[in-house]
């Protein structure tokens, strides 16, 4: 008989009693999952929902840049648009962080003080995670201490699929630790995770090692942030809390483009996790693109015209 | 915050309702004899939608006299290539006037436009194009060398799924070289009549189709009549066992498609939260109105207390309302009379000492409405655990081996359809070959597909529709 995911997870943290727990959970049928997200996806949203909707969408929004050519000035210039996105019209709210490559917190904390809008950093070696324990640590110290408020970390995708479960515990547990006031959140890479089951185990897995939230994707993978795979991790968040009453967020990240892409992720919590999730503190979306189109659907409700892309900043 | 769907009604304005409607005989409308009308309504708001002609005697001898006609002269001698190309013709007819035609059925039937626009009308178009298909290949159907249709079919159709039983009764019939005189059911006749225009559309010869409306005894007068080779029926047993009865000892071939009670099986290891998509979409499709519904829920004891709250969080989210409305879930009951049947048969459940359950929902005061329900502490001496109730109300029962689940699934009078949830293929296999049921899903749910027959065992009827087995009903 599986054990229950309601079960209280045992309590030594030993590889075997972690696997006897993850293999546990209740299995992940495919085809089932995929319908679920396909029905949900044809759920009609327009005027004032749509409006409410865009808004909620922007301010949860992590507005990211994670290139290797990226610079002081295109950081500052992100900045500016998380915490004004929209000069033209002062009602947009700012979006939720902006998420940088650690040696840009500083420069990013700098542009944002007074704004109210807080810095993510992908420590710990993003995107592949290849990097010793002590390297990743001192990677969240020094993002922390830059003044990130909020931590991406990769799980080792390679101790996982090895089905070294107590190695990817102790590194979040230990990351955790390193972030001390700061938010963690634990990127699966659902896409090298590829069976749903995995995810299912890996979103545990992470949350039992002390994640805030859990994120898909660094984006630099595909498949990323999919519909069904979004509705796995939010299924296991809702499922820890039926369980212990605790909250975890979700961050799908990659891939996410334009608003109805985002619409259809906030309907997806709000029939998945419910309404107590749909808040920038339980969601959060992981994008660089997303923005304009929001701003360009808004401006589009508010004055009944699409303004041209050329009205709004690239970065 | 509270995230609100706007409402998101489709466009009435694709449907053109006429006050009146004729009877469909011999390739032209044309008023019933008696010159009696019936009144269709919305059962979402009780609105009338039109009148249709209710046929008598003397239209159920002039329809079969054309289908005859039209047998004799033009499409049983007509090559097998031929006739395909009609029934090509009219699936892609139903393709282009699909949003139409889905609007409509939503409207007649009270079933939300996602299932119309999204299921019926999709397999309605397939069973048409799957069939023209076999038109011209019938010798290798594994039939016999020179299979030869029946002559003239009788057919009548329930209200639950108007278009998709019209097409699962048409479709092989016309394909095999047969001519038909189908009736639909007295509540939802409309989408019918369009499919009637669809074959003038179509240059169908005259008489190949013929539509009756009417009710009961329209439908008692066709299958009474001897001038007919082939009943095929699907509705309530009560009404398959007078007409098995009245057929007795003619010549008549007979396919009945009758009621069920059928049983979801969910085992400990199956994948939970797709079970619980599988168990709503099982009973709480089209409100319930499925002879093939999963209407018993067996689920193994020791997860039963995991299961059964997720499935009440799950069906509290159902949306019930405006069957037009795209993000409605449950539409409207079709009738009075059906609404009457389910508080009827759920309220005997309470009297007998089930535990009913359905979540905090306002339902419409106008029109005919039942909020999704769950019976719990069911055993199978309930009448809730034997009687059809085709509604949206889940009996849900317990069982500790497979041994039991297998016993429980099969202690009824019916055999249509069950499902059976499990990671495990060999358990899977196990419990499906000891399943007494025509249909068996395997960790889905309600999945139709022209190429897969659909029948009955015991009290489920008899006759197999959909694929190749489907085209053995209408040839000798």
């Amino acid at each position: 008989m599986p054990v229950s995911h309601t079960a209280t997870a045992p309590e030594a943290t030993t590889n075997r009693a972690l696997r006897a727990f993850l293999h546990g959970l209740p299995g992940v049928d495919e085809v089932g999952a995929r319908a679920r997200a396909q029905d949900l996806s044809t759920r009609s949203i327009k005027t004032t929902a749509k409006a409410q909707a865009i808004d909620l969408a922007i301010s949860m929004v992590d507005l990211t840049t994670l290139e290797g050519a990226d610079t002081p000035g295109k950081v500052r210039a992100l900045c500016a648009k998380a915490a004004l996105p929209d000069p033209a019209d002062r009602t947009v709210p700012r979006v939720g962080a902006v998420c940088v490559y650690p040696d840009m917190v500083a420069t990013a904390v700098g542009a944002l003080r007074g704004t109210g809008v807080g810095v993510a950093s992908v420590a710990t070696a993003f995107p592949a995670g290849r990097a010793p324990l002590e390297v990743k640590l001192a990677d969240t110290r020094r993002a922390v201490a830059d003044g990130a408020a909020e931590i991406d970390m990769v799980i080792d995708r390679g101790a996982f699929l090895s089905g070294d479960y107590l190695k990817v515990h102790d590194e979040i547990t230990a990351v955790k630790e390193a972030c001390g006031p700061a938010h963690l959140k634990v990127i699966l890479e659902t896409g090298e995770l590829v069976t749903y089951d995995n995810v299912r185990r890996a979103s545990h897995l992470a949350i039992r090692a002390g994640a805030d939230f859990i994120k898909t994707s660094t984006g630099k993978v595909a498949p990323a942030a999919t519909p069904p795979v979004v509705l796995v991790m939010l299924e296991a968040v809702r499922d820890h809390h039926a369980a212990t009453g605790a909250r975890v967020g979700v961050k799908p990240a990659g891939g996410i483009r334009t608003t109805k892409d985002a619409i259809r992720q906030l309907v997806l919590v709000n029939e998945i996790a419910g309404p107590a999730w749909l808040t920038p503190d339980l969601f959060r979306i992981g994008a660089s693109s997303l923005l304009n189109d929001l701003l360009m659907q808004r401006t589009r409700l508010t004055t009944g015209t699409y303004p041209g892309p050329d009205y709004y900043t690239q970065d | 915050m509270i995230f609100e769907y706007a409402p998101a009604p489709e466009s009435r304005s694709v449907v053109t309702l006429r006050e009146t409607y004729d009877l469909f005989v011999d390739g032209e409308f044309a008023p019933a004899e008696g010159g009696e009308y019936l009144t269709t309504l919305n059962p979402a708001d009780e609105t009338k939608l039109a009148q249709v002609a209710v046929a008598g005697e003397a239209d159920v001898d002039r329809a079969v006299a054309a289908a005859r006609r039209a047998y004799d002269t033009v499409w049983s001698r007509m090559s097998g290539a031929e006739r395909g190309k009609y029934l090509f013709r009219i699936a892609r007819i139903i393709q282009e006037r699909s949003r139409e035609l889905a609007v409509l059925e939503s409207m007649d039937n009270g079933k939300p436009i996602k299932e119309t626009r999204d299921v019926d009308l999709p397999l309605v178009a397939a069973h048409f194009f799957y069939y023209a298909g076999w038109a011209d290949k019938l010798r290798h159907a594994g039939l016999g060398p020179d299979p030869r249709p029946l002559g003239v079919a009788a057919q009548v159709i329930p209200w639950n799924f108007p278009l998709l039983m019209l097409a699962w009764k048409i479709a092989p019939a016309l394909a095999t070289g047969n001519t038909v005189v189908l009736k639909p059911a007295e509540t939802t006749p409309l989408t019918a009549l369009v499919f009637a225009e669809i074959c003038q559309e179509a240059d169908l010869p005259p008489g190949v189709v013929n539509i009756l409306t009417g009710a009961g005894e329209t439908g008692r007068a066709l299958v009474e009549h001897p001038g007919t080779d082939k009943v095929a029926f699907t509705g309530s047993t009560e009404v398959g066992r007078r007409i098995a009865r009245s057929v007795a000892g003619t010549d008549k071939r007979v396919t009945l498609e009758l009621g069920g009670k059928g049983a979801n099986i969910v085992y400990d290891d199956a994948a939970i939260d797709q079970a619980v998509e599988g168990i709503v979409s099982g009973i709480f499709f089209n409100q319930g109105h499925v002879c093939c519904a999963g209407s018993r829920l067996l689920v193994q004891e020791s997860i039963a207390e995991e299961l059964l709250p997720r499935l009440k969080d799950r069906v509290a989210k159902l949306r019930l309302g405006d069957p037009l409305d795209k993000n409605t879930d449950i539409g409207a009951i079709n009738s009075a009379a059906q609404l009457e049947r389910i508080r009827a048969l759920t309220d005997s459940g309470t009297d007998e000492g089930v535990e009913r359950w359905s979540p905090a929902c306002d339902l419409p005061s106008t029109g005919y409405w039942f909020a999704p329900t769950l019976l719990t502490g069911v055993s199978q001496a309930h009448r809730v655990a034997r009687e059809e109730i085709f509604g949206p109300v889940l009996s849900v029962l317990t069982f500790r081996t497979p041994e039991e689940a297998v016993a429980k699934a099969n202690n009824t009078p019916y055999g249509l359809s069950a499902g059976v949830w499990t990671e495990k293929g060999s358990r899977m296999l196990w419990t499906a070959e000891r399943l007494r049921a025509g249909v068996i899903w395997s960790n889905t749910f309600n999945k139709f597909d022209p190429t897969s027959p659909f029948g009955g065992y015991k009290e489920s009827g008899y006759g197999r529709e959909g694929g190749r087995h489907g085209l053995e009903a209408y040839l000798g």
